[in-house]
């Protein structure tokens, strides 16, 4: 029998058809509102060039499937994952992670209501779920509570923190009133 | 923003460890650092400065080899210590789980952390203030016993003038003394900061991005590592492919059964995962058609039985009962499926080796490297870096014997992460437990006698700590034995029938080098035995036409039981009734409420689950759930509110959606799609917990007894709206359909 990757079978893997070498190309991104270079094959997944060439923790490996949101930034305001993204894509976009969502030195309002409403266990979704939510209220700021469920379906939450995360989204749309 | 030039970049030094504080101190400058054991680089348990130091500036840092895991018990901890030192809360930081600074403590599991771990902590800052004021009182010319401390100042409250910090008394010196338990600790009514909602430590760094996961940990000349996996046990590897046309490639690396690549990059690293070219041996699965699993296990011979607790003669009593009642129940194999994927940076050399890991046993996994790479374990330094949250033996020990065995093998620093195929597929199962219980009722309707049996496989092939290469996954696949364990499980309930008998029972079960060997997962085992158990006590109360909650307080003769049981109760507006509800239709959306109660060690919970049932697609949702919840003393209300909340949700994915599939081919579920879990428009409405506190009584666990009876709770409830029993998990619209389809209520 010839597995070629064991439990992980490479159809799986969306990324997997950007998969084939490629050399590494000069790729300028605006992260946070700071330009980088980086060296990377046009086809890596976002996520890898900004945990490690970038050194950014926001956000996190999840799946690597689009499955669970741990990955989300914003590409040009819009919540989207990095997983699934080749980094050439975002060249020339302007993306945000939740390292660089709040004004300068402050937190945005929604990982104000994060803080407020202690909405976490170990919180290692909680990138998922803090960017996805704001680009929510950006678009909706009143979202009734079935609109705030059905824009967070895409989340995973295994510690099972969602009941807190939801009333810290509802108590930031009220603070943005 | 969060000041993103300083956290971008930083690198954690060999060596160093991550303190978890309201602020980061600095590393250096810090008080004295713990005292060694002998001979094994541990610091000694009897000596405070192993548990506390206190720097120049008055910071406290304490040592515990508790570790959080995503439940705020770094927090609880800072609360603990800063109410016996008499110093501000944010005052305080924590050092977690570093063989080299903290002493063993056995690491974490079954809700201990707080009840038994803050124990030596309590100790060592109520010995810290006695010593602290002593030195003030000589400093100051005084008897101790006029002093008093406030925020870490020793002050004569008749003499403004005489005071003294105790930065100024002891910063960062050691106290060189060792805590004999002899200083008295204080009494729960003079706490100031045990018992108030404290905000977790953690929070706002991680609101913001900010916060060091173990993802996070970057070594100067690390490569990244990938594993591949045999696609079934008992696999053999035939050939492992080369390097070849494989970008950034260091190195393949097979040995036995095991093979890992490793890569310059961590995106080259998983291509050439994907990619490489491995050959298996194809050997038939040892295990039974996922169809066929529970009825294999009853008719498999227990290679253990044990009666766990016996009382009355039970067989008699169902000789002379008026009626018996029978049924079983079954709880099917379950993943962690952790959040992060397992991740562990090792750094083997000549000179030992270093290992960053979010394992929740860092002085065990210490023994399990060294015995895994032949080293001796003072040659290993474990450190703890907090990791996605984790509920028991998932994959984190594992991925550190992935990474330590690539690092011994190119001789660099390796970064593993295991992809989600790894981490679902391939994490050690929460094991399936299959239930039968019988009862014998004489003509009043009175239980005579209770006969409950739990199987359960190999009790867990996986200990809850990797003590030994072996029980690790790396350590199988390259041929170390196993050393499994066999405890049999047992259902926990304080029901005074007449005559009870609770027996354990354990078949076997291939569990190495498996990606369905078995450990604990989140109270283990206890959700399945509690599902059984108290679904039986639901249907024992129906058959004899009684409300569930006045049938449970008749046979709960502890007054904290009862007390838990009418708290959920009030709380809930629960009106007596038998289940099911009186006026069933078998069309349309029905609704209805749900009980069951248990224990888990000291701890006491009790759940209601109000249920909505959709009769044509047997959908269940859960629109609201109470819970009651008696831990002893309460160190954080609002830090306890929110583990019980989780554990409410994850127990509830777990009852509704939870099922690790398998068949032929291995196992099947490998990720979010083929093993689904519970999200944001599935979670109830509603969640309310009642917290009762008891201040007189010592402080119990919290990490997992509200786990335990939501199944039950929920199954009750559904049978409550429909009169459909469900005695097996998950509750999937498939199964809820079959189960309406079967059921007797309402007589048709
Ligand atoms: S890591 Fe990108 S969606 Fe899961
Ligand atoms: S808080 Fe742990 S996964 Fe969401």
């Amino acid at each position: 029998m010839s597995s070629p990757a064991g439990a992980s079978p490479a159809a799986a893997h969306p990324a997997a058809a950007a998969a084939a070498p490629s050399p590494a190309a000069t790729i300028r991104l605006t992260v946070n509102g700071v330009v980088h270079t980086v060296q990377a094959a046009p086809g890596t997944p976002l996520l890898y060039v900004l945990r490690d060439d970038l050194a950014l923790r926001g956000p996190r490996f999840g799946c690597g499937l689009g499955q669970c949101g741990a990955c989300t930034v914003h590409l040009d305001g819009a919540a989207v994952r990095s997983c699934t993204i080749p980094v050439a894509a975002a060249a020339g976009r302007r993306i945000t992670t939740l390292e660089g969502l709040g004004p300068a030195g402050r937190l945005h309002p929604v990982q104000q209501a994060f803080v407020d409403e202690q909405a976490m266990q170990c919180g290692y979704c909680v990138n998922g779920w803090i960017m996805t939510a704001a680009a929510l209220l950006a678009r909706t700021p009143n979202p009734s509570d079935a609109e705030v469920r059905s824009a967070l379906a895409g989340l995973i939450c295994r510690c099972g923190a969602h009941m807190r995360m939801l009333r810290a989204v509802r108590r930031a749309a009220q603070s943005r009133g | 923003m969060i000041n993103p030039t300083l956290s971008r970049r930083r690198l954690l030094a060999a060596g160093g460890a991550v303190v978890v504080g309201f602020a980061m101190p600095a590393l250096t400058g810090r008080g004295g650092e713990a005292a060694a054991a002998p001979g094994t680089g541990m610091p000694a348990p009897d000596a405070l400065d192993s548990w506390l130091a206190i720097g120049p500036d008055g910071r406290v840092t304490v040592f515990t080899d508790k570790v959080d895991l995503g439940m705020g018990v770094s927090t609880a901890f800072a609360q603990i210590a800063a109410d016996e030192l008499d110093v501000p809360v944010q005052s305080v930081s924590i050092v977690m789980g570093d063989t080299a600074r903290t002493p063993d403590q056995g690491g974490v599991g079954g809700s201990t952390s707080i009840a038994v771990g803050a124990v030596p902590v309590r100790q060592a800052a109520a010995e810290a203030r006695r010593v602290l004021v002593g030195l003030a009182a000589d400093r100051l010319g005084v008897a101790a016993d006029t002093l008093a401390v406030r925020d870490g100042v020793v002050y004569a409250p008749d003499d403004p003038t005489k005071s003294a910090s105790y930065g100024d008394l002891i910063g960062g010196r050691r106290f060189n003394i060792a805590v004999t338990g002899s200083a008295p600790v204080k009494a729960p009514d003079q706490y100031k900061i045990v018992g108030t909602s404290v905000p977790r430590i953690d929070i706002p760094a991680k609101a913001a991005g900010a916060f060091t996961y173990i993802v996070d940990v970057r070594v100067p000349g690390m490569l990244h590592g990938r594993v591949i996996r045999p696609p079934v046990p008992g696999a053999r590897l035939v050939s492992a492919g080369s390097a070849e046309g494989l970008p950034g490639v260091h190195r393949i690396v097979a040995k036995g059964n095991f093979v890992g690549v490793v890569a310059d990059t961590e995106w080259h690293a998983v291509q050439a995962a994907r990619n490489l070219k491995v050959t298996w041996s194809a050997p038939r699965v040892p295990w039974p058609a996922m169809a066929d699993l529970y009825t294999a296990m009853w008719s498999m011979t227990p290679t253990t039985r044990r009666v766990m607790a016996q009382a009355g003669d039970v067989d008699g009593a169902m000789r002379g009962a008026a009626r018996t009642i029978e049924a079983r129940y079954a709880w099917p194999f379950q993943s962690h499926a952790m959040m992060g994927p397992s991740c562990a940076i090792a750094d083997v050399s000549d000179r030992g080796a270093t290992i960053w890991s979010s394992t929740q046993h860092p002085h065990q996994l210490q023994h399990g490297i060294a015995d895994l790479l032949g080293l001796a374990p003072g040659a290993v330094h474990v450190i703890w870096v907090e990791g996605s949250g984790s509920y028991g033996r998932a994959g984190m020990d594992d991925a550190a014997g992935d990474a330590a065995i690539l690092s011994q093998a190119v001789g660099r620093p390796v970064r593993v992460q295991w992809m989600r195929a790894d981490e679902t597929g391939w994490d050690p199962k929460g094991p399936p437990v299959v239930v039968s219980v019988r009862a014998g009722v004489d003509a009043q309707g009175n239980v005579l006698a209770w006969d409950y049996v739990a199987r359960g496989f190999s009790g867990s092939g996986i200990p809850a700590a990797a003590t030994t290469g072996g029980n690790m996954l790396a350590g199988q696949l390259v041929g170390l034995e196993a050393r499994g364990f066999d405890v049999p499980t047992v259902v926990q309930e304080n029901y005074a029938f007449p005559a009870k008998r609770k027996t354990g029972e354990i078949v076997p079960w291939p569990q190495d080098g498996s990606p369905l060997r078995t450990a604990n997962l989140r109270a283990p085992s206890q959700p399945a035995t509690t599902f059984g158990g108290e679904s039986f006590v639901d249907e024992m109360a129906a058959a004899l036409r009684i409300d569930p909650v006045d049938f449970r307080l008749r046979y709960l003769r502890n007054p904290r039981d009862a007390a838990v049981v009418r708290a959920a109760a009030q709380h809930a507006g629960w009106a007596p009734r038998p289940s099911p509800r009186p006026d069933i239709s078998r069309l349309g959306v029905t609704t209805g409420r749900g009980f069951a109660y248990a224990p888990r060690g000291n701890t006491l919970i009790a759940t209601i689950a109000e249920v909505e049932v959709n009769q044509a697609t047997g959908q269940v949702h859960v629109t609201r759930l109470v819970l009651a919840h008696d831990c002893g003393l309460i160190i954080n209300p609002d830090g306890l509110r929110g583990t019980i909340e989780a554990n409410l949700i994850q127990s509830t994915s777990r009852a509704l959606k939870e099922e690790v599939r398998f068949g032929p081919s291995g196992v099947a579920s490998v990720d979010w799609a083929t093993y689904p879990i519970l999200r944001a428009p599935e979670a109830p409405d509603r969640i309310e917990v009642v917290l009762v506190n008891r201040p007189d009584l010592p402080p119990y666990g919290a990490g997992e007894p509200a786990t335990v009876a939501t199944a039950p709770a929920i199954a009750n409830a559904i049978f409550d709206a429909t009169g459909a029993r469900l005695r097996t998990v998950p509750f999937t619209p498939e199964r809820v359909k079959a189960a309406l389809a079967d059921r007797t209520w309402p007589a048709a």
